[in-house]
């Protein structure tokens, strides 16, 4: 964090906070008391761990309370507030550009380990801790919450200071925020790993992880709201009506899938409220809307931000944005029985969910269409210009995978293709392609802004990152195509006998090639995240790569500041 | 929607100059798909056929499968048969909801890595599931599953066992008082056929020996071998389909195609 100390450095006046303060450091040690209680309470091993997690956390907290008034300037360097109105509040957003590509590292790195898991299984090493079955949760949920979620809570935090020419109310909340999300990530992390999971795919912190959350997300809600409220622009802006339907859809659906009966108050297992055929359904209208609100909905909000600023166009259609809104986020919530085709779900409830799915590409194409459109007047940008070229792709995978999801969808297709490799691919198009580049493109566009640099270390690195990116995900989805619909025609083949030719096991053998070629595309898409590891590094670091610049960065010093002090300017 | 030329009655400008309309409709927009969908679910009677057979899991069978779950079986295997030929004649007959009434939380899985489970009770012999989760490629060769050998050698910890039962039947399975306080003693028992203690009239079907081959110890492959054991073993699917047919005209399914 040494590099997040451009802001103003005065402290904020101890004396006058002395009461707070020590209203503030009682309870943060009352939370420490109670977690190592918990702990020493816990009737299993993961359960003290985690409290011991809170706990240390907790005093953490305590101490930088307690010195931040008091001593100093390490800990200010941490929960620092902004001295004065003249300048957006831009550290929390500084941290959560480094948590996201730490994150973003990690959970690729386990990804890549577990897809080679399944090419050569001795790799599991005969270790609980290292099998697939505890890795994937982490996978998962690494790269969804915590790259995603950081780059979710980062990029809104920028946005809706800039959009709304206001600096974010509630700084402490703010913060709170970002260390708060941070802790939710380790106790959901180490926990996978000790085995302390709910068992629902994307879901499986176990219920004080979700308490947990509960709090951070409500004040991130506080934080958002309260910025928009305190707006300097009469409008608000589209990019902010996606963030702020992606934290209330979110808070609803985390909120009711995870409803559940702790066994004991002092042990982390629990059971899910709802059993069998409605948890089924809760879980996949969860799981599907995690989709479509965190990975979809918040990632539009970054798009109708970025997209614009970088091509320096505005958005292409206004009533297509207020069109597309709408009804994707209408549309969505009803998709999530298309997970559950064929299964013991009432056949009403599937074709149900197959048909909005169905309708769902047209306001997901509505979006693409708004985004691509934008580039209009500006499309010679994507020859000189990387991070364009990588917004552009970005758009083009997500107008792919919501045109392939819609397809899936179909009960005729999905017989076939549900339980097989091509959902894996099919996410990963998604994911990769839309939520990885949009992502590395948003990054590439504030790390030089937040920082103050000139501009980024080098731009052909970023081109080599494009191309890696590009040509990975393309290994990775061809290859999971091709085993998905392998693995769904060998399961169903019939002899002339009458009877089914290939054992299960035969279909798990004939994979391994295409797990081979899955790992190396994931392998190549890693290369590309590393590049960019040592780009920003070298860019925070202040260095200029000598090279012929593929374009400039334009940035306004004096414009980018709340509008109150540039009138009294 | 809101841009056409009626502007004057109302415009989308009004919800974009103030945040608390703007997230109270968005909110609207989000929660009537799962109302419509979700909520029925739990009102309408055929959406979980009445079968005979269906029991709460025994002790065992739940610690059996709270490792299942520990270990994230469900990343890689499905426990839901779908009404294709193809799969009835590989897995058996189709799942049916009543099935995994019990199962808080379901775990029908989305991924096939590995094979369903759904009716893997009584498929494989105890010694062969012993061999299989100590090393899968001893007996599948082409298998591609982690080794789970620390099973075996760890004994079985689940505190106390009254507290998941309780927690259960208060989310709704139908634990008897008896069967909640006698929940420690139960567990023990499922692996000790000399203990005494007649399993069978508290859990119909149970099956009561020693899993995992040593019976100086209660280990945690004894639970999950005991989990796997009993899966598709409770309801006489044969007996439910007729009543199936004329019960739930709005959920017709195809046996074969």
């Amino acid at each position: 964090m040494s590099e997040a100390k451009r802001g103003a450095r005065a402290a904020p006046s101890g004396d006058k906070h002395m009461d707070g303060l020590v209203i503030k450091a009682g309870g943060w040690l009352a939370l420490a008391l109670l977690a190592l209680v918990m702990a020493a309470l816990a009737v299993d091993a993961p359960f003290a761990v985690h409290m011991g997690i809170v706990a240390v956390a907790a005093l953490t907290v305590l101490w930088t309370t307690v010195s931040q008034a008091d001593y100093g300037a390490m800990a200010r360097g941490v929960l620092k507030m902004p001295a004065s109105d003249g300048t957006y509040d831009d550290d929390p957003i500084r941290w959560g550009v480094i948590a996201t590509l730490f994150w973003g590292i990690a959970g690729m790195a386990a990804g890549l380990f577990i897809a080679l898991q399944l090419a050569f299984p001795v790799l599991n090493f005969n270790l609980e801790y290292t099998t697939f079955g505890r890795i994937r949760p982490l996978h998962t949920s690494a790269v969804i919450f915590a790259f995603g979620g950081n780059a979710l809570i980062a990029t809104s935090y920028y946005v809706v200071q800039r959009t709304c020419r206001a600096r974010l109310a509630f700084p402490k909340l703010a913060r709170f925020v970002f260390w708060g999300y941070q802790l939710f990530i380790v106790l959901a992390a180490t926990g996978y790993l000790m085995g302390v999971t709910a068992a629902k795919e994307y879901a499986e912190p176990e219920w004080y992880v979700d308490l947990w959350l509960t709090i951070v997300w409500v004040a991130y809600l506080a934080v958002f709201v309260g910025t928009i409220v305190k707006r300097r622009e009469p409008h608000i802006y589209v990019a902010n009506w996606f963030y702020l339907s992606f934290i209330i859809t979110i808070a609803m659906l985390h909120i009711v899938n995870n409803l559940s009966m702790p066994a004991s108050i002092f042990g982390s297992k629990s059971y899910a409220a709802f059993a069998g055929v409605q948890d089924a359904l809760t879980q996949w209208w969860y799981g599907h809307n995690a989709v479509g609100f965190f990975l979809t909905a918040g990632f539009l909000a970054m798009m109708y931000y970025f997209v614009p600023k970088q091509a320096e166009r505005p958005v292409y259609s206004y009533r297509l944005s207020i069109i597309h809104f709408w009804s994707l986020i209408f549309l969505y919530i009803w998709a999530g029985p298309h997970h559950l085709h064929y299964t013991a779900l009432p056949d009403w409830a599937q074709t149900l969910g197959m048909v909005f799915s169905i309708m769902l590409w047209m306001p997901s194409w509505g979006g693409m269409i708004n985004g691509l459109m934008t580039l209009n007047g500006a499309w010679d940008k994507i020859r000189t210009d990387p991070i364009i070229r990588m917004m552009v792709m970005a758009l083009a995978f997500y107008g792919m995978s919501t045109f392939e999801g819609p397809m899936m969808s179909i009960k005729w297709v999905n017989s076939m293709s549900h339980y097989t490799d091509w959902t894996i691919g099919h996410v990963h198009s998604g994911a990769l392609g839309w939520n990885g580049m949009i992502t590395f493109a948003c990054v590439y566009y504030l790390v030089p802004r937040l920082w103050g640099r000139q501009r980024l270390y080098s731009l052909r690195m970023v081109n080599w990152h494009f191309w890696l990116a590009t040509v990975g995900i393309v290994f990775y989805a061809a290859s999971m195509w091709v085993a998905g619909i392998m693995q769904g025609l060998m399961w169903r083949e019939y002899g002339a006998d009458g009877y089914l030719v290939y054992s299960f096991a035969e279909s798990v053998a004939a994979m391994h090639p295409m797990y081979l070629i899955r790992a190396a595309g994931g392998a190549m898409y890693l290369a590309g995240f590393l590049i960019m590891i040592v780009n920003v590094w070298a860019t925070l670091a202040g260095r200029v790569r000598d090279e012929k610049p593929m374009t400039e960065t334009p940035y306004n010093a004096a414009a980018d500041r709340p509008l109150a002090l540039v009138r009294a300017a | 929607m809101a841009t056409q030329p009626t502007e004057k009655r109302f415009s989308h400008k009004k919800l974009e100059r103030n945040v608390t309309l703007l997230g109270f409709f968005s909110l609207i927009a989000v929660t009537i798909g799962g109302i419509v969908e979700i909520a029925p679910l739990f009102w309408i009677d055929n959406t979980i056929e009445k079968v005979d057979g269906m029991r709460p899991y025994t002790p065992l069978e739940l610690a059996g499968r709270n490792i299942y779950m520990r270990e994230g079986c469900y990343t890689c295997h499905s426990q839901m048969i779908r009404p294709f030929r193809d799969e009835v004649e590989r897995y058996g007959h189709y799942s049916l909801a009543a099935e995994s009434m019990y199962d808080h939380p379901f775990q029908w899985g989305s991924k096939r890595t590995g094979p369903d489970l759904a009716r893997v009770g009584g498929r494989y012999s105890d010694e062969w599931h012993k061999a299989h989760l100590i090393d899968p490629r001893s007996v599948v060769p082409e298998s591609i599953m982690p080794p789970y050998a620390f099973l075996a050698e760890r004994d079985l910890y689940v505190g106390d066992m009254r507290n998941d039962l309780t927690a259960l039947s208060r989310v709704g399975v139908p634990y008897s008082k008896e069967a909640v306080a006698a929940a420690n003693e139960d567990l023990k028992a499922q692996v000790d056929p000399a203990a005494g203690i007649d399993l069978q009239k508290r859990y119909p079907k149970a099956q009561v020996r020693d899993f995992d081959g040593n019976p100086d110890r209660l280990s945690e492959m004894d639970a999950l071998i005991a989990y796997l054991q009993m899966l598709g073993t409770l309801v006489d699917v044969e007996k439910a389909a007729p009543q199936e047919q004329g019960a739930a005209p709005a959920a017709p399914r195809e046996k074969a195609r």
